[in-house]
C-alpha cells in the first residue's frame, strides 16, 4: 500500500467510525428530551426511568464521539497538510463555528448528565434541548466544509493561490443546503430507526413490557418520520450532483455513455475497461427524469472526462445502490408502521412488524455509510472538486501505513468495547422498576432520583 | 486598533492557556489516581473522579478551538506544524481517545470489578503520557527547528522533537498539570484529611515544577536559542520572571497555610505567565525561523468573521462555563448532603 492510499484509508475509516457516534450525538438527546418531556407532563416513571437510561447510553457514545472528532480536527492536517494550507482560510469558518457549538454540546451534556439532583426540573429538560439544538448544529457545520469541497466557491485563483476569499460565499456553496439537510435527516432516521430495532427486538419476547413500549414508540415516530422524507431529500442531492459534479452523478448511475433519455440503473455491474454496464435493470429515460425532473434531459456521462479523472465507478455505484435500498427499506417500514398506527390509534406490535423493525434496525447506519462512500469516493481523484487532487494534497510524511493500522486496531477496540458497554447497560429489560403511573408514580415526583438509583 | 492577525493570535494563546488551565489539570487528575496511596486511595480516586467527570469534555473543546484558530487563522503554520510534527501528534491523539474513552468506560462499566481498575489503570496512564506529548510538541514548535518549505521536510520527522528540550518541557508540562490539579482538588472536598493527601501532592508537584522550569530553561539556550534571548535579554523579561517567580512562592506559602483559594489563584497565574512568557518570547514567530504570525495569517476577509465569531460565541460562552461550573463546583454543601 502506498502512502497515499494509507492516509486515503485512514482518513475514511477514521470517518466511518467517528459519523457513527456523530450520527447518534445528533439525534439521541432528541430522543431523550421527548422522554424527559413526557414524564414531566405525564408523570410516568418510566418516561424517566427512559431518559435515564438513553442519557447514559448517550455520556458512552458522546465520549468516543467527542475523542474521535479531535482526531479528525488533527487529521486534516496529519494527512492533508496542503489541502488545509490551501483551503484553511476559506472553509476555517464552519469549523470554528462548530467548535462553539461543541463547546455548548459539551457544557450542557455535563449538566444534563450530571446535574439530574442539582439543577430544576425544567432547566434540566432545557439543558438538554439545548445539547439537542447544538449537536445538529454542530453537524451541519461540519458538512458545510465538506460540501465546499464538493463545490468550491467564494474565492479566485491567481498564480496557483486563492485570492478574494469571500468565507460566507463558501460556506453558502451550492451543495451546503442538500448536504445539510439530507445528512440531519439521516441522522434522525438511522439513530431512530437502531433503537426502534433494539427495542422492538426485547418486545418480541416480552409484548406487554411498558418501558419497551414507550421506547419504540418515541424511537420510531422520529425516526420514521425522518426516513419518509429522506428519499426526497435524496432526490434534492442527486440534482445538485447533477449539476455540480457531473463525473460523480455520471459514477453514481454508472452511466458511461453522454446520452438524451438516460435510463436509470437498478443493479448492474460496471464493466469500466468496456465503458458498460451490465445486468442492470433499466427504466427508461429515468435518469433524465430524475436528476433534471425533464425525461429527455441530456446526461453527461464519464465519456466526458478524461480517464484519470474518473472516480472509482464500481465503487461508488455499488454504494449508492446500497443506500437508495436501504433507504426504501426503511420509508416501507415508516408507512407500514404509519398505517398500523392509523389503524389501530395505538402502538403497532404485530409479530411481522417488530421482526421488520428488527430487520431494518442497521439499515439507517448502513445507508449512512454507503452514502458517505458515494461523497468521497464519487469526489476523487479530487479532494476539492475540480481544484485540488487528493495526491497533491498529502503529507510528505513516509510509513503512513503505521497511523492507519495503528487506528484501525484502536477504533475496533473501542468498537467492541461500546457495544459490550451498551449491551449491558442500556438494552436490558428493566425489572424491578416500578412501571406504573398513577399514585405511586405521583409520590416519586418529589424524589425522582429513586427511580434509578 | 491591532492588526488583526495579532488579535487572532492573541485569542489562541487565550484558548491554549484555558485548556491548560482546565484541561490540563483533568490530565493532573489523571495522574493522582495513579498515585493514590494510603489509607484514604480509594477516596482520593472517588474524589478525582467527581471533579473531572462533568467537566472534562466541555475543558477539552478549548484544544480544538486552538487547533480550529490555528487552521483558519494561520494555515500555512498548522499545515507546517502538523507535517513535521506528525509522530508526536499522533501519539498525542492516541493518549487523547484512551484518556477519554477509558475515563467514560470506567465510570459507566457497572459492576465495580477487576475491569473497572483496568480501565483506570489506562485512564491514569494515558493522562501521564498525553500532557508530556503535548509539551514535546509545543517544544518542538519552540525549538526553531521545524521547516517545511515546498513539500520538503529539511529537518525530517524526528529531530525536531526527539531533542532534551522538547523532552524537558513535555515533562514540565506534565509536573505543570499536577500541580494544578493537587491545588485545585483540595478545594473540591470539605474532609479535611483528604485536602491534607492533596496539599501534600501539591507540595511535591511544586518542587518538581521548579526544578523542571531551571532545567528546561538551561535547555533552552542550545534548544531553543531565540525563545531562550526573548527570556533573557527582552525589555520584559525581568519584569515576567519576578512576576512568575512570586505566584510560584505565593502558591507555596498559600498551600503552607492552608489558604487553598488563594493557592489556586496564584498557580493558575502562574500557569499562564509561562505559557504567555513563552509567547512573547517567540513573538512574531508561530514556528520559527520560517513562519511569523504576519506572514502565514488569513486574509482580512478570513480573520474578520474568525473574530467576530469569537466575539460573539465568548458572550454564549462565558455564560454557560459560568453556569457550569457555579452547578458542579459551586455549593460544596449540596455535595456533602447527597453523600
Ligand atoms: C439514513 C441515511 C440515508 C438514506 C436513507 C438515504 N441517504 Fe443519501 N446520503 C446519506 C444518507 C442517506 C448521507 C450519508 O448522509 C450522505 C453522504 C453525504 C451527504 O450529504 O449525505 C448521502 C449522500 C447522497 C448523495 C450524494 C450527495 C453528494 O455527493 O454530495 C445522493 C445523490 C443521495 N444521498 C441520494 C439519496 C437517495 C436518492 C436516497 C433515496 C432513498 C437516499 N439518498 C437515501
Ligand atoms: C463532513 C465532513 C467531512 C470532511 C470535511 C471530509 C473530508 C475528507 C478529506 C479531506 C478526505 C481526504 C481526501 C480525499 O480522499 O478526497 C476524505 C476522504 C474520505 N472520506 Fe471524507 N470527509 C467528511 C465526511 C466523511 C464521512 C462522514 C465519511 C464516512 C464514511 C467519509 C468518508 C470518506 C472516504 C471513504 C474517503 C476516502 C475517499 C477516497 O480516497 O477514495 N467522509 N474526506
Ligand atoms: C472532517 C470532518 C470532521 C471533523 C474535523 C470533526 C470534528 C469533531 C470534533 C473535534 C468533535 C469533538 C467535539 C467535542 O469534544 O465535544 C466532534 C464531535 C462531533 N461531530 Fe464531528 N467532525 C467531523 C465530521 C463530522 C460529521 C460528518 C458529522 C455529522 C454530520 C459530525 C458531527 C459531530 C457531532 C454531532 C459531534 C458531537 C459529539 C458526539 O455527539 O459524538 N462530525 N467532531
Amino acid at each position: 500500500m502506498n502512502d497515499l492510499l494509507a492516509a486515503r484509508s485512514q482518513m475514511a475509516m477514521s470517518l466511518a467510525f467517528h459519523i457513527v457516534f456523530a450520527a447518534i450525538g445528533i439525534a439521541m438527546p432528541l430522543l431523550m428530551v421527548i422522554a424527559e418531556w413526557l414524564y414531566l407532563r405525564t408523570r410516568e416513571d418510566v418516561y424517566l426511568e427512559l431518559a435515564r437510561r438513553w442519557a447514559k447510553g448517550t455520556a458512552i457514545l458522546f465520549a468516543v464521539g467527542a475523542v474521535s472528532g479531535t482526531v479528525l480536527s488533527f487529521e486534516l492536517g496529519l494527512l492533508w497538510p496542503q489541502f488545509m494550507g490551501y483551503a484553511g482560510a476559506i472553509i476555517g469558518m464552519p469549523f470554528s463555528l462548530e467548535g462553539f457549538a461543541f463547546f455548548t454540546e459539551a457544557i450542557f451534556l455535563g449538566i444534563y448528565l450530571y446535574g439530574w439532583k442539582r439543577v430544576a426540573p425544567r432547566a434540566h429538560l432545557a439543558a438538554g434541548a439545548i445539547v439537542a439544538l447544538s449537536g445538529a448544529l454542530s453537524g451541519i457545520f461540519v458538512v458545510i466544509a465538506n460540501a465546499w469541497m464538493n463545490s468550491p466557491v467564494g474565492f479566485q485563483i491567481l498564480d496557483g493561490k486563492p485570492v478574494n476569499i469571500d468565507p460566507v460565499a463558501a460556506m453558502l456553496n451550492p451543495m451546503a443546503l442538500s448536504q445539510t439537510l439530507h445528512m440531519t435527516l439521516a441522522a434522525y432516521a438511522a439513530t431512530g430507526f437502531a433503537v426502534a430495532g433494539i427495542h422492538a427486538y426485547q418486545l418480541r419476547r416480552d409484548r406487554s413490557n411498558l418501558f419497551h413500549r414507550r421506547a419504540l414508540a418515541i424511537a420510531l415516530t422520529v425516526g420514521g418520520a425522518a426516513a419518509l422524507f429522506q428519499p426526497l431529500s435524496g432526490d434534492l442531492s442527486a440534482r445538485a450532483v447533477a449539476r455540480q459534479q457531473p463525473a460523480k452523478l455520471a459514477a453514481l448511475e454508472a452511466q458511461f455513455k453522454t446520452e438524451a433519455g438516460a435510463p436509470l440503473r437498478i443493479g448492474g455491474i460496471p464493466d469500466v475497461e468496456r465503458a458498460e454496464t451490465r445486468y442492470a435493470i433499466e427504466i427508461p429515460r429515468g435518469l433524465s427524469l430524475l436528476a433534471f425532473h425533464d425525461p429527455n434531459a441530456k446526461v453527461t456521462g464519464l465519456d466526458a472526462f478524461p480517464r484519470d479523472e474518473w472516480p472509482h465507478v464500481p465503487i461508488v455505484h455499488a454504494a449508492f445502490q446500497l443506500m437508495v435500498a436501504s433507504g426504501t427499506l426503511m420509508m416501507a417500514v415508516a408507512l407500514w408502521g404509519a398505517y398500523g398506527f392509523w389503524r389501530r390509534r395505538a402502538l403497532p406490535d404485530g409479530k411481522w412488524f417488530l421482526r421488520a423493525l428488527v430487520l431494518a434496525a442497521p439499515a439507517g447506519m448502513i445507508a449512512i455509510e454507503a452514502g458517505w462512500t458515494v461523497t468521497e469516493v464519487g469526489r476523487q481523484p479530487w479532494i476539492i472538486y475540480g481544484i485540488m487532487r487528493t495526491a497533491e494534497a498529502v503529507t510528505p510524511m513516509p510509513g503512513l501505513l503505521v497511523p492507519f493500522l495503528t487506528f484501525t486496531v484502536l477504533y475496533l477496540f473501542l468498537s467492541a468495547v461500546v457495544v459490550w458497554l451498551l449491551f449491558r447497560q442500556v438494552a436490558a429489560s428493566p425489572r424491578g422498576v416500578p412501571l406504573a403511573s398513577g399514585k405511586e408514580a405521583a409520590q416519586e415526583e418529589e424524589e425522582p432520583e429513586h427511580v434509578a438509583a | 486598533m491591532w492588526p488583526l492577525e495579532l488579535i487572532a493570535a492573541g485569542a489562541m494563546i487565550v484558548s491554549l492557556t484555558f485548556y491548560a488551565l482546565l484541561g490540563g489539570a483533568d490530565y493532573g487528575g489523571g495522574v493522582w489516581d495513579l498515585f493514590a496511596r494510603g489509607p484514604r486511595a480509594l477516596k482520593q480516586r472517588a474524589l478525582i473522579e467527581e471533579a473531572i467527570g462533568p467537566v472534562w469534555e466541555a475543558n477539552h473543546v478549548w484544544l480544538i478551538l486552538v487547533v480550529v484558530i490555528l487552521f483558519t487563522g494561520f494555515p500555512v503554520a498548522f499545515a507546517a506544524i502538523a507535517t513535521a510534527l506528525h509522530i508526536p501528534l499522533t501519539l498525542l491523539l492516541i493518549g487523547i481517545v484512551l484518556r477519554g474513552s477509558a475515563f467514560t468506560f470506567r465510570t459507566y462499566d457497572v459492576k465495580r470489578d477487576e475491569r473497572e481498575r483496568g480501565w483506570g489503570r489506562i485512564f491514569s496512564i494515558a493522562s501521564i503520557i498525553t500532557p508530556v506529548l503535548l509539551g514535546i510538541t509545543l517544544g518542538g514548535i519552540a525549538s526553531g527547528s521545524i521547516r517545511f518549505e515546498n513539500g520538503i521536510v529539511p529537518n525530517g520527522f524526528v529531530r525536531p522533537w526527539l531533542a532534551p528540550f522538547p523532552l524537558a518541557v513535555g515533562f514540565f508540562a506534565l509536573a505543570l498539570f499536577a500541580f494544578l490539579a493537587a491545588v485545585y482538588l483540595t478545594l473540591e472536598t470539605r474532609d479535611t484529611l483528604l485536602q491534607e493527601d492533596f496539599r501534600r501532592r501539591a507540595i511535591v508537584a511544586g518542587v518538581v515544577v521548579a526544578a523542571l522550569a531551571l532545567a528546561v530553561f538551561l535547555l533552552s539556550g542550545s534548544g531553543a536559542p531565540k525563545v531562550r534571548a526573548g527570556l533573557s535579554a527582552s525589555a520584559w523579561a525581568v519584569p515576567l520572571h519576578l512576576a512568575t517567580a512570586i505566584s510560584a512562592i505565593a502558591a507555596f506559602a498559600a498551600l503552607w497555610k492552608r489558604a487553598y483559594g488563594l493557592a489556586r489563584v496564584c498557580a493558575a497565574a502562574q500557569v499562564t505567565l509561562i505559557l504567555w512568557g513563552w509567547a512573547l518570547a517567540q513573538f512574531p514567530y508561530i514556528v520559527e525561523p520560517d513562519i511569523t504570525i504576519q506572514s502565514a495569517a488569513a486574509p482580512p476577509a478570513t480573520l474578520r468573521l474568525l473574530l467576530g465569531a469569537l466575539a460573539l460565541g465568548a458572550l454564549l460562552l462565558f455564560p454557560s462555563f459560568y453556569y457550569l461550573f457555579r452547578v458542579f463546583k459551586g455549593g460544596l454543601a449540596s455535595l456533602k448532603d447527597e453523600g
